[in-house]
């Protein structure tokens, strides 16, 4: 049984009270059926509550649940004949990344995720999830290549943000996000990118640039964590919960503003609930994407990028302008 | 003004806080963060806000910076009158804005526009780190975008003097995205040809540090100014250990090979004069 957070309490309190009417049932051989098909209803009932109704918070920890899929989770059900490839050529291999060749609907594709680790001992090797200027590199090799032989790139998005350390500003972590966003614009292959869990700021959108963009119904997306956005805006990181949802960070709230272009179901309780299930509708949401691109010249995918982030953002006019003094 | 900071420092005796430091350029004298000595405003503004003492180079607006920067008369700005809307409603964002158009006399955190320097046509746009700490929000991308596109349609260079403490919060990912925005402008300015000469002042971080600041063709900086990615702050709370004095300064940069060079205020003009006159002399530009 998966781990169930704190919200989802009520639900699991019945499904333990519906497991423990059955197997009472057949132990003493009486007939509880109407008792248990009552719960079962109730439990319906209460799924549809608990669920339909969940704050941003309830999603920020259904995107960083332990048992949630990572990007290789999703890569080994969805991808075939993967072959992961290294290194920036430059620095080292920040394995905060990964990345490789594969076979989608057998056809060839690039895929690049960010990767943070199932345990505590992999989560060292992957820096949680949170990369280094040679993460980045890794991934700009790995889509310009993946240009010069005209393959698609898929990009995952899971991550806390780009790493804030020493070694990575010594390394430029500016200019390896900054330069990514220049070569994604340029990219004459088409773009898939799926949030899949946390999408923290330039740390992702230097893997996110994309003719598509979707997200998974309960990964978040923002240009900062809501602790970081509580601890800037109030100096309380513990507002967090109140900063998830006045940031506006959610899938619902990003199809919303015109961000991201589809939104993929997840089961009742999260990606974790049914991995296999996930990544069949991760699938058929990049199937669907890559179809649609593949009718796109180099220069029409070029300019559908263009067009896509040109339309972003919210602005008016004032007429009393103030000029130079 | 005034008569608050005489007020504070009888409070307090102590070194005066951000805020005064802040405020003291309005009135008659400046403290020097650099040497500490008080300076007198007008004397500081005759010498391109540079400290006679110690070279410290005072925060500039956007107005002085471009006075400084292009030949007189010859600015045209672009979109004066573009506004932020508030698109998450976002609690007291409209008041926020309000109040710094009245302090700084800025609809924006960024001045836009055209001018030339020694008579060489050139795109720009000044950020002023005097409205919401510079920060990126829709309009800020907006303008940068479209000052861009300005000078790929005119076939004229563009430069960008930043001063940004990063993407606004206040927009949420719709600021992020502008990091994306202005990216595809100039990826698209620069297949075609396009000059672009970034010039990092003080302080450059954040979303506007890893995007266009850093992909210049060149890359320079005003001596001293901060320029990263992450906070220092928030880099020792992660490392648990003490950071050079120098992390994260435009030497700091220029050291680790990401500038192509550090340059005197007073000096600007002139080498940026000589990039593009280097540049008029070959291909279509």
């Amino acid at each position: 049984m998966a781990n169930r957070l704190d919200f989802e309490r009520p639900v699991q309190e019945l499904e333990d009270k519906i497991e423990e009417l059955k197997s009472f049932m057949d132990e003493k051989n009486i007939d509880l059926s109407d008792e248990i098909s009552r719960l079962q209803k109730r439990l319906a009932y209460m799924e549809e509550e608990v669920y339909g109704n969940m704050t941003a918070w309830n999603r920020v920890q259904l995107a960083r649940h332990p048992e949630r899929p990572t990007t290789l989770d999703y890569i080994d059900r969805i991808f075939d004949d993967f072959i992961e490839l290294h290194g920036d050529r430059a620095f080292g291999d920040d394995e905060a990344i990964v990345g490789g060749i594969a076979t989608f609907e057998d056809k060839p594709v690039t895929v690049v995720g960010h990767q943070r680790g199932k345990d505590t001992k992999e989560n060292l090797r992957r820096n949680f999830g949170m990369p280094h200027p040679e993460g980045y590199r890794k991934a700009l090799r790995l889509m310009k290549q993946a240009e010069k032989f005209n393959r698609p790139v898929v990009f995952l998005l899971d991550t806390k943000g780009a790493f804030p350390g020493k070694a990575a500003e010594e390394r430029g972590q500016s200019e390896a996000i900054a330069r990514n966003l220049i070569e994604m614009a340029g990219l004459t292959v088409p773009i898939v990118c799926i949030v899949i869990g946390e999408g923290a700021s330039g740390g992702a959108l230097a893997i996110g640039v994309g003719n598509h963009v979707h997200m998974l119904e309960n990964s978040w997306y923002s240009v900062i964590s809501p602790e970081g956005a509580a601890a800037l805006l109030w100096k309380d990181s513990s507002l967090a919960q109140q900063a998830a949802d006045t940031m506006k960070i959610t899938a619902p709230d990003l199809k919303e503003l015109d961000v991201i272009d589809e939104i993929v179901p997840e089961a009742k309780g999260g990606a974790h609930r049914n991995v296999e299930e996930q990544a069949a509708s991760i699938q058929k949401v990049l199937k669907k994407s890559l179809e649609e691109l593949s009718k796109l010249s180099k220069t029409e995918l070029v300019e559908q990028r263009y067009e896509k982030y040109r339309n972003i953002g919210q602005y008016t006019f004032v007429t009393d302008t103030i000029g130079l003094k | 003004m005034l008569k608050d900071i005489f007020n504070k420092k009888k409070k307090y005796a102590t070194v005066p806080s951000e805020k005064i430091k802040q405020d003291v350029p309005e009135g008659i004298m400046t403290k020097c963060p650099g040497c500490k000595s008080i300076i007198y405003s007008k004397e500081l503004e005759k010498s391109n806000k540079v400290c006679v003492k110690c070279g410290y180079h005072h925060q500039m607006n956007a107005f002085e910076r471009i006075k400084n920067t292009l030949d007189e008369g010859s600015f045209e700005e672009f979109n004066a009158g573009m506004i932020s809307e508030n698109p998450l409603s976002f609690p007291d964002y409209v008041e926020r804005l309000e109040k710094d158009r009245k302090k700084s006399s800025l609809n924006e955190a960024v001045v836009t526009g055209e001018g030339t320097i020694n008579s060489q046509r050139t795109a720009i746009a000044v950020m002023d780190a005097r409205f919401r700490m510079g920060s990126m929000g829709s309009v800020v991308g907006e303008k940068i975008t479209r000052t861009i596109e300005h000078a790929d349609k005119e076939k004229i260079p563009f430069i960008i003097f930043t001063a940004s403490g990063g993407a606004r919060m206040q927009e949420g990912v719709l600021s992020l995205m502008q990091m994306a925005k202005s990216s595809v402008a100039l990826k698209r300015f620069s297949d075609n040809g396009g000059l672009f000469i970034s010039v990092m002042t003080h302080p450059t971080t954040g979303g506007v540090s890893a995007s266009f600041a850093s992909v210049g063709d060149y890359n320079f900086a005003e001596p001293k100014a901060m320029i990263g990615f992450a906070g220092r702050r928030i880099i020792e709370q992660t490392i648990r250990e003490d950071l050079p004095e120098d992390f994260q300064t435009a030497e700091f940069l220029l050291n680790h090979g990401q500038l192509d060079s550090v340059i005197h205020r007073a000096d600007m003009k002139k080498t940026l004069s000589t990039v593009l006159m280097i540049h008029s002399k070959g291909g279509d530009r």
